[in-house]
């Protein structure tokens, strides 16, 4: 796995990376794909891909609403929040420019 | 030894109940064993005020005789990836470093009903990568086991700093999480007793996800009497989890009648490895030869795919916790690094805020799940997967329990092992199997090796057969008659 290739996982995972960590990681992550590269070994041609552990049918409820109007809860950490000129918390969160 | 941090959760209920002591007089003695600890870095956040807050309400619950289960009034200790309403839950990252959930996880909430006494919030690997705890944002917790060397060792991981707490005494059970290894190994690494359920027995919701088909409660503690009354106060069939299993939940202290005459007990050759230190070998053959005087029947068994369980493990639970990890972004709650653009603020965020062994865990998992590659890397895991659990299938046709050494050394020091990421990975290659399979696995302390460090043996059952395993690793404790502590408490008394 080459220098490349690392800073184009990165970019995908949204992940920053230095340049000197980018040598590390390429050295890191091809010996752990050399090592991953013994399950082709395996012919797995007829085995079917585990989707669970257990064997249950997928558990469903009635489409209703169960919890809800409880901003201030759901608003407790989000990391930019205004307030009002009394200087209460508004029930909405500043986020970063995302159009130009 | 006479002191109200010595006792076992099963005593202290009975001397609870009894009205030697109260609740509050055991979470004092508990609270104070943490404080003098810090040195361990056992805790993130302790939570004093509100352990004797709910130590005087189980005291007023067993006046009225209304204790709410054998749980009532014991103290524990709560892995850090357990949200917990209005105290700080940080997964061990910086990341969360300023997060406070306003809830409280099923198997949290379910301890606290059931009376439990949280001592605070317990250091761990982040996000529970690891298996030395030594990739925490709060740095490293050291096992209070210690040689004349001088040299700190590894608590085991990822859940190492309930495995502290409970091996070092302050307190009387940790709640931990293993996805593949993380309540086992470090049990065998801290002299302790850790157990993992079926996957399913355990809600997940409310704690903090790492590889959600993997990531499973369970309860660490000094012995498996007590690792089986904490578990029954941990399970329950829990509608906010689509994974929860609806199952009837039998009464796990029950199990332990000693009774194991005629059980088959399948040892797996295959996890015989080359290089491994002659001590585990050692104690794994001491395990069969107490099982078999007991009156069970040691059957060798073949798991040829075992070898492929710790790769297969490490395509799967990255591949999930990138997916998993994606939502700490910095926008809604969390860390926020500023930058010119959207994409350059996720970047600095997630490169600043994950620590470098959760970076190095994502980009594998974001690279086995990109496009053309997801065939090779991911649906070749999840075949493997099913080959694995077939395997165990048909070997539990012919027996009824499993034993093998928990992990393949004792507790290292700390600063060994780092230069090689695979060989940091391998100390779960024994505990890795069960996990890919959902099977539930506990390690009890088996003896010392040759230097005085606790060394684990392994049980694994069919699923849902917890009882079992209770009741094998009651025997096997037992006749290991672990009497052995940690040198860290000649210190202390």
């Amino acid at each position: 796995m080459d220098k490349a290739t690392v800073l184009n996982i990165a970019k995908l995972a949204r992940i920053k990376v230095s340049e000197s960590e980018t040598e590390n990681l390429a050295g890191e992550l091809t010996n752990i794909f050399d090592w991953i590269e013994q399950l082709n070994e395996v012919n797995t041609d007829n085995v079917e891909p585990m989707t669970s552990v257990v064997a249950m049918a997928m558990p469903s409820r009635t489409d209703e609403v169960n919890d809800g109007a409880d901003a201030e809860r759901v608003l407790q950490n989000a990391p930019d929040r205004p307030a009002d000129a009394q200087g209460n918390p508004l029930a909405f969160y500043v986020v970063p420019k995302v159009v130009e | 030894m006479n002191s109200l941090t010595d006792l076992t959760i099963a005593r202290s209920r009975d001397g609870l109940d009894k009205g030697d002591f109260s609740a509050v007089e055991l979470a004092e003695a508990h609270i104070a064993a943490v404080e003098a600890a810090r040195d361990l870095n056992a805790f993130i956040t302790e939570t004093p005020e509100l352990a004797l807050e709910r130590a005087k309400a189980s005291d007023e619950r067993r006046a009225k005789g209304a204790a709410a289960s054998a749980m009532d009034g014991i103290p524990i200790a709560v892995k850090d990836l357990y949200c917990t309403d209005g105290v700080a839950t940080t997964a061990g990252s910086h990341i969360l470093e300023d997060f406070t959930p306003p809830y409280e996880s099923t198997v949290t909430q379910n301890l606290k009903e059931a009376g439990a006494v949280m001592l605070g919030k317990t250091n761990m690997d982040e996000f529970a990568m690891g298996s030395a705890n030594i990739t925490s944002y709060h740095g490293n917790v050291i096992n209070p086991w210690k040689l004349d060397d001088g040299k700190d060792r590894v608590p085991g991981g990822s859940s190492g700093g309930s495995a502290a707490a409970v091996a070092g005494h302050l307190a009387l059970g940790g709640a931990g999480s293993d996805t593949g290894g993380s309540i086992r190994q470090p049990a065998s690494f801290s002299g302790i007793v850790g157990m993992k359920p079926t996957y399913g027995r355990c809600s997940r919701w409310g704690m903090v996800a790492f590889a959600s088909s993997l990531d499973q409660a369970g309860p660490m503690t000094r012995t498996v009497e007590d690792a089986a009354i904490m578990l029954q106060s941990m399970v329950s069939h829990d509608k906010k989890d689509s994974t929860s299993v609806d199952q009837s939940i039998p009464d796990f202290a029950a199990a332990l009648t000693s009774n194991i005459k005629d059980l088959k007990v399948g040892v797996p050759k295959e996890y015989r490895l080359d290089g491994m230190p002659g001590e585990i070998e050692t104690l794994w053959q001491q395990g069969i030869e107490w099982l078999k005087a007991a009156g069970a029947e040691p059957v060798e068994i073949s798991l040829p795919y075992t070898k492929y369980a710790l790769p297969t493990y490490y395509i799967v639970a990255p591949a999930e916790a990138s997916s998993n990890l994606a939502r700490y972004d910095g926008v809604r709650y969390g860390l926020r690094v500023e930058g010119d653009s959207l994409d350059e603020m996720y970047e600095n965020t997630r490169g600043q805020g994950f620590g470098a062994e959760v970076r190095r865990r994502i980009m594998i998992g974001t690279y086995v799940l990109s496009a053309g590659y997801y065939d090779a890397y991911y649906v070749k895991a999840m075949k493997l997967r099913t080959l694995i659990l077939q395997e165990f299938q048909q070997a539990f046709e012919g027996v009824d329990v499993m034993l093998t050494p928990t992990a393949p050394s004792p507790a290292f020091a700390i600063g060994e092992k780092l230069d090689d990421p695979v060989q940091m990975y391998l100390n779960d290659v024994f505990t890795v199997p069960a996990s890919l399979a959902g099977l539930p696995a506990i390690s009890v302390p088996g003896g010392l090796s040759d230097e005085g460090l606790p060394l684990g043996l392994h049980l694994i059952t069919k699923p849902f057969d917890e009882e079992t395993l209770f009741r094998v690793g009651g025997v096997l404790e037992e006749a290991a008659n672990f009497t052995a502590q940690p040198s860290y408490l000649e210190g202390v008394a």
